[in-house]
């Protein structure tokens, strides 16, 4: 097994005067190229510092990321992150904001009409282009997310980094977009790595499911396979007994073995 | 049983709807579509109007004797109404109207404010960026910014020998303050998200500059460009009167020297408004620059 994206004994020990706390110990983790996996763990066990870590936005204090056997300590397009609240440009509307990555990314290699055709596929993806020139303002959150999930998917990523990117929505939208990232990913072979704190979504989206300890020193608690086939439909999924064996070992997880803890 | 109460039900208020709504078609026009907008336009401009008149009117009688050491609103329109009436007119070299003399100082305030705008952007955003420069340049900016304007003029005119760059530089060094400090704060209030972005797109310096850091950090860039504003204006005022030529300072000190009051008066109305105006214009540009602006 080598592994595409590789995660070697990752620290991470914030420091802010004399106080210092090590939110991060010891995380390896590898995952296969194409591969969908996800983070799941208490709020505040440090996932979101991984994740960043991953994009090269936060120094790990000790370890290596790997991608493709190079190690990454500076954020760039190769790792687009979908961040936690959407992080769209106000000032830009839909399209613009798409478009300020398209042209960063392939501004040097391709012309002006083909970035803009790439921008509006992207558009198309996330069946957006009725809100091209729509400011983040005028849209709704769930068309928000959408937008910066094309941003992300258009800088053709070697790795796409999703901060629980449905976290802020209602759960008809949620299902929605999950389907959405579902074909998506099924589409385009994406390698994904999403952090999320909901179990259903985790045993749906992911090929495994990586849960987290409580913080702080929190780490890889386990590690699980989700053998489901795709593609997947969560209507029929509800009573499959793979996905309910596979979502009752995410539950005891969590709430039996690693109960969240109010922090002191 | 039903068959006549439902053909009651629906008859009587089929018949009624119709007749309400041709009556409605013909009314709504004049007082809807309309109507609002009649209406706020009075409420803007009528109690203004009724202020005005009450403190001429105050005024007129404070100052109706003929000894008093104010001249009254009726004696300025009688003496100085060329002055409001013909704003353009010019026969001399120191024989023109107040609109000529206004925009000699505009193009003053054009040029020191234009100065102190790109010069106080670009320093209030290297200001903002570093957490050093910040802790040693702020404080030296917060004692400079309450300088009176005036008070730079003589440093000024030892330093360029000659009053044109003066009154421009004591424009410039009174505008420049309140914009340093704003942009410097709207940069330093660039949410980490659209750092992040900037990361990850790997976007280099200038990049960032145009890209993220004036249209996140504008808003603020824009309540210190209007400060600024208004602070060249009240410098340019004050700094003619000291250095001559043909501005809109200078005249009130001409005409104090030569005792004509009601025309002080009128130069006041002038700058006044023209103040106002400024004011309003900067406001104006930056809403239209600044939209969308605002995180959602
Ligand atoms: N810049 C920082 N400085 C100091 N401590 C930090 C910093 N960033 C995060 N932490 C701490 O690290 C811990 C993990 O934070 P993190 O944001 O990774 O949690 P999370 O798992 O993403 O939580 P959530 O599910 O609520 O988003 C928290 O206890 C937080 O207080
Ligand atoms: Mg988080």
């Amino acid at each position: 097994m080598t592994g595409y994206l590789k995660i070697e004994n990752v620290d991470k020990t914030f420091s802010r005067g004399g106080a210092s706390t090590k939110v991060l110990e010891n995380v390896c983790l590898r995952v296969e190229k194409g591969q969908f996996v996800s983070i799941i763990g208490h709020s505040g066990c440090g996932k979101s510092t991984l994740l960043n870590i991953v994009a090269g936005l936060t120094k790990a204090t000790s370890g290596v990321v790997l991608l493709e056997e190079r190690e990454v300590n500076a954020p760039g397009p190769d790792r687009a992150v979908v961040f936690q609240n959407h992080s769209l440009l106000p000032w830009l509307s839909a399209y613009d904001n798409i478009r300020l990555a398209v042209d960063k990314v392939f501004g040097a290699t391709t012309t002006r009409a083909k970035r803009h055709e790439w921008t509006m596929h992207n558009l198309e993806l996330v069946q957006m282009v009725h809100a091209r020139d729509k400011r983040p303002g005028e849209i709704s959150g769930g068309m928000k997310q959408r937008i910066g999930i094309a941003r992300a998917l258009a800088m053709q990523p070697k790795v796409l980094l999703l901060d629980e990117p449905f976290g802020a929505l209602d759960a008809l939208t949620r299902a929605h977009l999950q389907d959405q990232v579902m074909a998506l990913q099924e589409q385009m072979g994406n390698t994904v790595m999403m952090i999320t704190h909901d179990v259903d979504e985790a045993v749906l989206l992911s090929d495994r499911i990586v849960m987290m300890t409580n913080g702080p020193q929190a780490t890889i608690g386990e590690v699980l396979d989700v053998p489901l086939r795709r593609p997947r439909d969560r209507i029929s999924l509800a009573t499959d007994p793979t996905y309910l064996e596979c979502r009752q070992r995410v539950l005891q997880f969590l709430y039996e073995r690693h109960r969240y803890v109010e922090a002191a | 049983m039903t068959m006549p109460v439902t053909h009651n039900d629906s008859a009587a208020p089929l018949y009624d709807d119709e007749i309400e709504a041709a009556f409605r078609r013909r009314r709504t026009p004049l007082l809807l579509k309309y109507g609002g907008n009649i209406r706020d336009f009075f409420a803007a401009v009528v109690p203004p109007l009724i202020t005005l008149g009450l403190i001429l009117l105050v005024w007129q009688l404070l100052c109706v004797r003929p000894d008093s050491a104010l001249p009254s609103p009726s004696r300025i329109w009688s003496e100085a109404n060329d002055l409001i009436l013909h704003p353009f007119y010019e026969t001399g070299s120191q024989d023109m109207g107040l609109g000529w003399r206004v925009l000699t100082s505009l193009k003053r305030v054009a040029v020191g404010f234009g100065l102190a705008s790109v010069a106080g952007i670009l320093l209030g955003a290297f200001v903002g960026q570093s957490q050093l420069a910040t802790r040693g340049l702020d404080p030296i900016f917060q004692i400079l910014r309450t300088v009176p304007p005036l008070a730079w003029l003589p440093i000024s005119l030892a330093a360029f020998r000659d009053s044109q760059p003066s009154a421009i530089f004591v424009i410039f060094i009174t505008s420049i303050w309140p914009i340093v400090i704003n942009t410097a704060v709207g940069i330093r209030n660039i949410p980490q998200d659209y750092r992040n972005v900037a990361a990850v797109l790997q976007l280099n310096q200038i990049e960032f500059f145009w890209k993220i850091m004036i249209p996140s950090a504008a808003p603020y860039i824009f309540s210190g460009l209007r400060i600024g504003v208004g602070l060249s204006w009240l410098a340019i005022v004050a700094a003619e009167m000291l250095t001559g030529g043909v501005g809109i300072g200078f005249f009130i000190w001409d005409a104090w020297n030569s005792s004509r009051l009601p025309d002080i008066f009128v130069a006041l109305i002038y700058i006044g408004v023209t103040g106002f105006m400024l004011d309003r214009l900067v406001a104006f540009i930056g809403t239209i620059a600044t939209r969308g602006a605002q995180a959602s």
